[in-house]
């Protein structure tokens, strides 16, 4: 009693601070920037959250919230219109929503799967917040019970995770993991403050890898890159034809499956580290096992639509609860999420605990700030389908550049360095051969972002038990298997059991192709290399800072073991094999060479460091219009202006500088030159 | 709560920022003149990320240096985080500039590896000049178990076990550690908890059964726990008397002075040096903790202008009021004052050096070279 108390009295506080006109009007906006995001192919929440991280400084902890949440919670609606018409998955949680939606397009249904898609999203996305509502309610008490043994094991189940995550060859998925773990230890060690990797020459390397560089470096770089390459055939997609009424008689003889959808949703956002890739994969699964009838699967069946799309806008409600509980992401745009609170309101709010105590009012405003985005999302998305299915045909040629130069923005902002935009490039490189290879970026980036509070509260449960063993072996064990604990663990078992059984039907990051062995296996040996140089640095730091050393060098060395392996299949397994996946394969698909069209990224950057970034940008943009996407020079020009211009006002409204380059050495230059 | 103001006071912020800057670029162009500073940008860069203490101190000032200062400039506070501070301040040391737009806040995490001669240091505090400075202050608190056993002195809770989460041996928190290790308490430190923050989540979760914070955090997010009786606020670090005493915090008169405790406990003794040692570290980061510096260098005119500005700040007749909510009740130095406190806080004797140096050996195995 006393609890519904606590939660009517917290909601009806969320519920004034939502309803404020200038609340609605970032979360509005948000809803905008998500939608466009949305629709471009490639391009999801993470990429979207990362661009928007730069904005978040200073800005009030409520319009931030609103502006993010907006943004997270239409991208799996919107991202439905690059799915149905192009066949293009508009980002990694509406893959399986191409398989069908796609061929109903084709037959001139467009329309239908789209209504029936949003119907679900809106849906979905209600159900997640409704849940979100009651679970936090039931969770409350538990969770304030939390110790380090307890958050350790959170973490530890978001990593064990990338079982489901790594696709058809488990090794690589685990090897990715791995190596996401090994770059974000690099810095000084969080005990003793001995230097992984680095050294203090390097004083750059000593603050570690910032998660804005590595999200982006790993996810829209090599996107972009990708879709610019593949040049004009993004142009193709059907016609939205007539039908929007019967998606929603759809969604309607369908209203249970779309239930179970968004409850699959929910339960799999509520896993650290899964995440939305594989969500509408096992949604989609689940339609194809509940119907009978599967002949239609795959050409055109209004179902395969519907699931998917119900679980993926409803597992962005779940997706919360570790994150702003524990501070562990549920998945990769929930790391930027944490990443962007953070930057909010200097540091008031904070997840954890708190924000089922003091903070219970916010976590309440976030979740139903969620469910209006969705209503929000869904009504313009239908109002303005034929105006947003349009945008689907602007070239990308000529957002390509304008990409580029917020990353860019993005990137520097994270530590005012111009080694940012070098590590920038550095990660997005190794990004791109992660995607050509076929190994997983999700697994990847959730390595990267666990590592810390694995590594932090395992490093706090050891202390902690050794300083209880005199207290005898049982008090000891009581803290460290307290039954939460082991409740996760039978938890971790299970998933991760029944995740290696599902791993071969989920393909997260769509088909690849199969090829030759020299490139992949390139690839693997350098990695190995690398794996081989990180053991021997951590295996060579001094015994005063163990505690710095031992996380590193079980994580590396598991990691070369799964490469190790790996080595071996190469070697045994013939040509054409799963594990010598290869997207340079997918043939007809790239019009544009590789080092080119990384080249002209690279160039922007090499530019920046000898004459700073506005007057880079201004020559790059100019070039990349003129010469890459053969506009005329006058429209160049206005494209070009409108776009330094909206980075001027952008730097000059957060008071951001802009990196300098060698020039500014030499020459003292005005704002924004400097 | 925390209420529906966390969205109404800053509302209007953006909006006006935009108006405002399009009038002002307007006609700033060519209105620039040498005497005052309007149409400058003074740009306030502190070696931390936005979360922390020093931001908001930061912060707070901007606002009312920019009122403060002839021709209202444009304060803006800049974040360079990184390195445990040094980063900043190494940026800091190879700072020219000295027309007044240039100026740099730093903190006792700063002061520390300075004084404790880290390899990362590349900055010295006497080439800069500093024109205001400020304290905080700390508080100790127990579990509400232990707290019953707490006396007005420690000599009862010497057979207890204690687990505390620090930050690191070299940071603020060898003040507290040694605090303890000369009441004879037994307290085990987690070592490489994030932020204090951290170690006041591991408090409230019980697996940490002693805690401290500096004053705007206690007050904040730990004073609560006191009040509902899950804590038991044990002793503040005090505040320095004018004659380099130790005396009660302003900020919390009724709570006494690790001074005081540390007399009454039986083996703890207020002399020697051990004690010179505490003292020492203690007056280098609390009671000095913040200072806003202009680099080597800067002309004597301009240094005399921020040194009547700040003047000018701490001089209004709300200050006390409304820095006491955001700052806690501490004094805050101006001009040649600054410039003195900051000696002082500096000037520690190679003795109290060494002798922390050995303590941090031996105590948590840190070997600074």
């Amino acid at each position: 009693m006393e609890l519904l108390t606590l939660a009517l009295g917290s909601l009806s506080e969320a519920w004034s601070l939502i309803l404020q006109p200038s609340t609605i009007l970032y979360l509005a906006l948000g809803v905008v920037m998500g939608i466009s995001i949305g629709v471009f192919p490639g391009l999801g929440g993470i990429a979207g959250l990362s661009l928007m991280l730069p904005f978040m400084f200073g800005l009030d902890p409520v319009f931030g919230l609103a502006l993010m949440i907006g943004l997270v919670a239409v991208v799996p609606t919107s991202d439905t219109f690059a799915s149905v018409l192009m066949g293009i998955p508009g980002s990694s949680s509406s893959q399986a929503t191409v398989l069908d939606g796609f061929p109903l397009a084709k037959k001139g249904q467009a329309a239908r799967a789209l209504s029936a898609a949003f119907t679900s999203s809106l849906f979905g996305g209600l159900v997640g917040a409704t849940f979100l509502t009651f679970f936090i309610l039931v969770a409350r008490p538990i969770v304030l019970m939390f110790q380090s043994p307890e958050l350790l094991m959170v973490a530890v189940f978001g990593v064990s995770m990338v079982g489901i995550l790594a696709g058809r060859v488990a090794l690589k998925g685990l090897a990715a993991a791995g190596l996401g773990m090994m770059i974000a230890m690099i810095g000084e060690g969080p005990f003793n403050g001995q230097p992984r990797l680095t050294s203090y020459d390097y004083p750059y390397f000593l603050d570690g890898l910032q998660l804005v560089i590595v999200g982006l470096g790993i996810f829209a770089i090599p996107e972009v890159v990708a879709l610019l390459r593949k040049g004009a055939s993004i142009n193709q997609r059907e016609r939205l034809g007539a039908g929007w009424m019967d998606g929603i008689r759809d969604w309607w003889v369908n209203k249970w499956l779309s239930v179970r959808g968004s409850l699959i949703g929910v339960a799999v956002g509520v896993i650290p580290g899964l995440g939305g890739s594989v969500v509408d994969w096992i949604a989609y699964g689940h339609a194809v096992q509940t119907t009978k009838k599967k002949t239609e699967f795959g050409s055109g069946e209004i179902r395969g639509v519907i699931a998917p799309e119900s679980a993926n806008n409803a597992k962005e409600g779940g997706g919360l609860v570790p994150t702003l509980l524990f501070g562990i992401p549920g998945s990769g745009s929930m790391a930027i999420f944490i990443g962007a609170l953070a930057l909010l309101g200097q540091g008031e709010l904070e997840p954890g605990q708190k924000m089922l105590t003091e903070d219970l009012d916010i976590t309440y405003a976030i979740v139903w700030m969620l469910a209006l985005a969705n209503v929000l999302g869904t009504i313009l998305c239908i109002a303005l389908s034929n105006p947003i299915a349009r945008l689907t045909n602007i070239r990308f040629v000529l957002i390509a550049p304008f990409v580029f130069m917020i990353v860019s923005f993005a990137a520097f902002q994270s530590g005012q360095n111009l080694l940012d935009l070098a590590a920038l490039m550095g990660i997005g490189l190794i990004g791109i051969l992660l995607r050509r290879f076929d190994w997983s970026r999700p697994a990847f980036l959730i390595g990267f972002v666990l590592a810390q509070p694995v590594e932090q509260y395992s490093n706090n449960a050891y202390q902690i038990s050794t300083f209880r063993i005199d207290q005898g072996l049982q008090a000891v064990f009581e803290y460290l298997f307290s039954p939460i604990v082991l409740v996760l663990i039978v938890i971790t078992v299970l998933s991760v059991l029944v995740g290696i059984r599902q791993a071969k039907n989920i393909q997260a990051e769509g088909a690849v192709p199969s090829g030759r062995k020299r490139a992949p296996f390139l690839f693997l040996s350098s990695l190995t290399v690398f794996t081989v140089w990180f053991m021997i640095e951590m295996y060579s730091i001094p015994d005063y800072a163990w505690v710095d050393a031992v996380f590193p060098v079980v994580i590396s060395t598991f990691t070369f073991g799964c490469l190790l392996g790996l080595l071996a299949l190469m070697i045994l397994k013939p040509e054409q094999d799963l594990i010598f996946a290869d997207r340079e394969l997918e043939i007809g698909e790239y019009q544009h060479p590789f080092w080119r069209t990384l080249g002209w990224f690279a160039g922007l950057l090499v530019l920046t460091s000898l004459i700073g970034f506005i007057l880079a940008l201004a020559i790059f943009l100019l070039c990349f219009f003129i010469i890459r996407a053969q506009e005329s020079i006058s429209r160049s020009l206005v494209f070009s202006v409108s776009g330094i211009g909206f980075m001027l006002f952008m730097g000059w409204l957060l008071n951001r500088d802009f990196p300098p380059g060698l020039l500014q050495d030499f020459m003292n230059l005005p704002w924004p030159l400097t | 709560m925390p209420q529906n103001n966390k969205t109404g006071e800053n509302y209007p912020m953006l909006l006006k920022k935009i108006t405002v800057g399009i009038c002002a670029s307007v006609f700033t162009i060519g209105l620039a003149s040498a005497a005052d500073m309007s149409g400058k940008t003074v740009e306030w860069t502190i070696p931390f990320s936005e979360t922390g203490g020093s931001a908001k101190w930061a912060n707070f000032f901007a606002p009312l240096l920019s009122e403060a200062l002839p021709g209202n400039p444009t304060v803006v506070v800049k974040y360079m985080p990184g390195a445990g501070s040094t980063k900043g301040a190494n940026w800091f040391q190879r700072q020219k500039d000295g027309d007044g737009t240039v100026m740099f806040g730093s903190s006792g995490s700063t002061q520390f590896p300075y004084l404790l001669d880290d390899p990362r240091v590349r900055y010295e505090y006497n080439d800069w000049n500093a024109v205001m400075a400020s304290g905080t202050g700390g508080v100790a608190y127990l579990n509400a178990e232990d707290g019953k056993l707490f006396d007005g002195t420690a000599n009862k809770l010497k057979g207890k076990k204690f687990v505390y989460g620090n930050q690191g041996a070299t940071r603020l928190d060898l003040v507290p550690a040694l605090a303890w290790d000369m009441l004879g308490m037994d307290v085990k430190h987690v070592m490489g908890v994030k932020g204090r923050g951290g170690g006041r989540k591991m408090f409230e979760s019980g697996e940490a059964t002693i805690d401290y914070q500096t004053s705007a955090a206690y007050l904040k997010n730990s004073a609560p726990l006191v009040e509902q009786g899950k804590a038991v606020v044990m002793m503040t670090w005090g505040a320095l008397g004018d004659n380099g005493d130790i005396i009660r915090d302003p900020t919390f008169p009724d709570i006494p002075t690790f001074k005081e405790v540390c007399d009454k406990t039986d083996g703890c003794e207020t002399s020697g040096p051990r004690w010179e040692a505490w003292k020492a570290f203690f007056a280098a980061g609390f009671p000095m903790q913040k200072a806003a510096f202009l680099p080597a260098g800067t002309p004597n005119d301009v240094i005399a202008t921020f040194n009547t500005a700040f003047k000018k700040v701490v001089d209004r007749p709300d200050f006390a009021e409304i820095s006491a909510k955001r700052l806690g009740k501490y004094p805050v130095y101006t001009g040649a004052a600054a410039g003195k406190a900051l000696q002082n806080a500096l000037k520690v004797s190679p003795e109290a050096k060494q002798f922390i140096k050995n303590y941090l050996k031996e105590r948590f195995g840190v070997d600074l070279k």
